[in-house]
């Protein structure tokens, strides 16, 4: 494994509740003692359900909000220790995209002014150079340069999301989150988007944190992926491992409600996730684990196992997971069909 | 063959914009038998609310409905509007994407199914909430007396949509349309309440309209399956068919472009370019500015045709296995 880019290191962060008079009641441990490491490189994706964290852990990853506790390391040096000064000088390293490509974009800039804030915020180019490095970014996400002097509201949801990535990259980071980029999109364009991504990735060598509710995508474009359940990660590794053969009984419940894999009929997960202010003893999972026993309620389960981990005390005794069958009942001639309408797609796309 | 308990025949809906006529459904035609499950899946702004809303009558101010919508024999773009009223809840029910849209947070969740009840059943105001109880167990709330009790807001997206559902099917309607009811809700809890559907559909014979823009959901739950574009029918076939013999060049993209959990596929499908704008549709195939596949016949619309018994595809160079022939 190569020199981790990002390093958490038992990292926590609380949100303050408050009832309808505005008292303090209690707290919600949104991130609960993360810790997690990012190889320079690759992609890890954090997955998990609605309020587990996951954009709690991305925000506190770029310091975007101040954790209670831990340490966050990039490139060894810790961002908690940094001062103001020293942070912003650090931010051209560090960018965040955002689900909602309607909302990221500030509607009184246009495409090019939006491009080039960060380029001119950190001294990228000259300014004699920016209309130039402008045009580049937008091209490389895909979009027609003449496009520059456009207001987002012109545009689609999908160009909107290559606009913000186009933003993200302007100043050359080094990492990049993005927490649900391609959630927000259609079907088709997100497959562009996703396509996209991969590429930039592979090409600039980006090292991607990605935030995302969609197994399926997860497992297109992550080399690991960590799960999280209400502010803790539950089970951590390579993406292959964890979806083939997952180990925490919370992810294979996960995977196995994901619908369309032929296994309509697989023992469903009973109830609704408990509430963050309080949360269940010892394991989290236990209200929801059709495994659960004693021990789980009193113990913390540890992190076990290497380079695969997962925090659940009977791990090792599980019944064999349900792994997806090959659903793929199309077979040879719909990926033949499917190659020719991509190969067919590309020449016209070299033509216009 | 019995009569479908839904059949729309040509179905068109039309809007008045500023910006002059909207025609976002565009000749829709299928039906569903009862116990069936019918998915329409397509991409966002296609036509798939508009055309449950038309079917429900619940269109907008402004919103006019051409073509035929039968229940169960009975056309009702006929009826009164104090008619269709009268079949909505009783004979058909809906379930949209945010329940808490459609629930009144001034009133308990149990109020609220009873009253239906009362409507429709004329049960006694006692006789209904206890009828109200047994449906939120029905459909596996827990502790249904005091959740029956609870306000809307006092419960979890996936409990207000099992009220939304105990509510759809207190009156054992014979039609039941759900708009995405799991978009907003978590995979487990999507799993739940899908399957909830499944079951209660198997039980009171239901017949329901399931849509979605999963593939997923529809490859587990759909018996038959009509895939919208732009306004228009692409595709209709039982489901097993269309996964298994795909003929819209649309469906081939769509089926390429999500990413299986399985992993394999190093790139995803990728249909260029977005969906056409309704004001200014192009003329003919209105997949055609996206369609490798487009000829010039591609300019003039295609008719949904038979390619296979039950299996359509509005497309001029189905079967696509033509294609496959010239490529090799
Ligand atoms: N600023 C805040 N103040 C109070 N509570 C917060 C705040 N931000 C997040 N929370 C709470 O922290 C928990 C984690 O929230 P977070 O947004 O990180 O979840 P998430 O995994 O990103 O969920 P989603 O998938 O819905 O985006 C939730 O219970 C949320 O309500
Ligand atoms: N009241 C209205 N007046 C004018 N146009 C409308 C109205 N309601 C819907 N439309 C238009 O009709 C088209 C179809 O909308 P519809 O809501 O049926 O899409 P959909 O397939 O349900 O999409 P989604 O997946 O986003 O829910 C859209 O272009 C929409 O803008
Ligand atoms: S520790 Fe216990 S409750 Fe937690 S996941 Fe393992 S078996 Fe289930
Ligand atoms: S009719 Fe022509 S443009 Fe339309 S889907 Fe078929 S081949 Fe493509
Ligand atoms: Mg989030
Ligand atoms: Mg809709």
């Amino acid at each position: 494994m190569s020199a981790p880019l990002l390093e958490l290191r038992d990292v926590a962060k609380g949100f303050p509740v408050r009832d309808a008079l505005g008292r303090r009641r209690g707290a919600v441990r949104a991130v609960d003692g993360v810790s997690l490491i990012v190889p320079k490189g690759s992609v890890l994706a954090i997955v998990g359900e609605s309020g587990c964290g996951k954009s709690t852990l991305g925000r506190l990853a770029l310091r975007l909000i101040e954790a209670d506790q831990g340490q966050i390391l990039f490139e060894g040096e810790d961002l908690r220790g940094l001062s103001a000064r020293a942070l912003r000088a650090r931010r051209r390293d560090m960018q965040l995209i955002f689900q909602d490509p309607f909302a990221s974009l500030d509607p009184r800039m246009t495409v090019e002014q939006a491009v080039a804030e960060p380029l001119r915020l950190h001294g990228i180019v000259p300014r004699a150079q920016e209309t130039q490095r402008v045009a580049e970014l937008l091209s490389r996400v895909g979009l027609r340069p003449e496009l520059a002097r456009r207001w987002p509201h012109e545009f689609s949801g999908g160009q909107r999301q290559r606009i913000a990535i186009a933003r993200a990259l302007a100043s050359q980071p080094k990492l990049i989150i993005g927490d649900e980029p391609v959630s927000a999109l259609d079907v088709s364009v997100q497959a562009q988007v996703v396509n996209l991504l991969q590429d930039l990735i592979r090409e600039l060598g980006l090292t991607f944190v990605l935030i995302s509710h969609d197994l399926g995508v997860v497992r297109h474009i992550a080399d690991r992926v960590a799960v999280m359940y209400l502010g803790r990660i539950v089970e951590e590794g390579p993406t292959a491992q964890v979806f083939g053969a997952p180990r925490h009984p919370y992810t294979r419940a996960l995977l196995a409600a994901v619908p369309g894999q032929g296994h309509a009929n697989a023992p469903l997960l009973e109830g609704d996730i408990p509430s963050p202010i309080n949360p269940p003893s010892g394991c989290r999972f236990r209200t929801r684990c059709p495994y659960a026993q004693a021990l789980c309620a009193e113990q913390v389960p540890p992190m076990e196992g290497a380079g695969h981990v997962a925090a659940c005390h009977f791990q090792q005794n599980l019944p064999p997971a349900l792994v997806g069958q090959d659903v793929d009942t199309g077979g040879e001639r719909l990926r033949r069909l499917q190659a020719y309408f991509t190969d067919q797609t590309q020449r016209q796309g070299e033509l216009a | 063959m019995s009569t479908p308990v839904l059949d729309l025949a040509r179905v068109t809906v039309e809007f008045p914009t500023d910006r002059g006529r909207l025609r976002p459904v565009d000749g829709v035609s299928f039906s569903v038998e009862a116990g069936k499950t019918l998915a329409v899946v397509g991409e966002s702004g296609c036509g798939k609310s508009v055309t449950a809303l038309a079917i429900m009558g619940l269109l907008p101010q402004g919103g006019e409905v051409g073509g035929g919508i039968r229940l169960g024999g009975e056309e009702l773009l006929a009826l009164t509007p104090d008619q269709r009223r009268a079949r909505r809840g009783g004979e058909m029910a809906m379930v949209f994407q945010e329940p808490m849209t459609s629930l009144n947070p001034a009133f308990t969740a149990g109020e609220q199914v009873a009253e239906a009840l009362r409507l429709h059943q004329g049960l006694s105001p006692d006789a209904a909430f206890a009828k109200a109880i047994e449906m939120f167990a029905r459909v596996r709330i827990p502790e249904p007396e005091r959740r029956a009790r609870s306000y809307p807001h006092q419960l979890s997206g996936g409990m207000r949509q099992r009220v939304m559902i105990a509510m759809a099917l207190a009156c054992r309607p014979r039609l039941l349309i759900a708009d995405e009811p799991t978009t907003a809700l978590d995979v487990t809890v999507q799993a739940q309440i899908l399957a909830l559907i499944d079951e209660m559909k198997r039980e009171t014979g239901t017949a329901v309209v399931l849509i979605t823009h999963d593939l997923g959901v529809v490859r587990d739950h759909a018996d038959d399956v009509v895939v919208m574009y732009a306004g228009r029918v692409a595709e209709r076939a039982r489901a097993a068919d269309l996964f298994a013999n795909p003929q819209h060049p649309y469906t081939i993209g769509l089926l390429g472009a999500v990413p299986r959990l399985e992993g394999g596929a190093a790139r995803l499908a990728s249909i260029e370019g977005t969906v056409p704008d309704l004001m200014n549709p192009p003329p003919g195939c209105r997949f055609a500015p996206r369609c490798p596949f487009a000829i010039a016949r591609c300019a003039e619309q295609p008719p949904l045709a038979e390619v296979t018994p039950g299996h359509q595809a509005a497309c001029w160079r189905a079967p696509l296995d033509t294609l496959l022939e010239q490529a090799a």
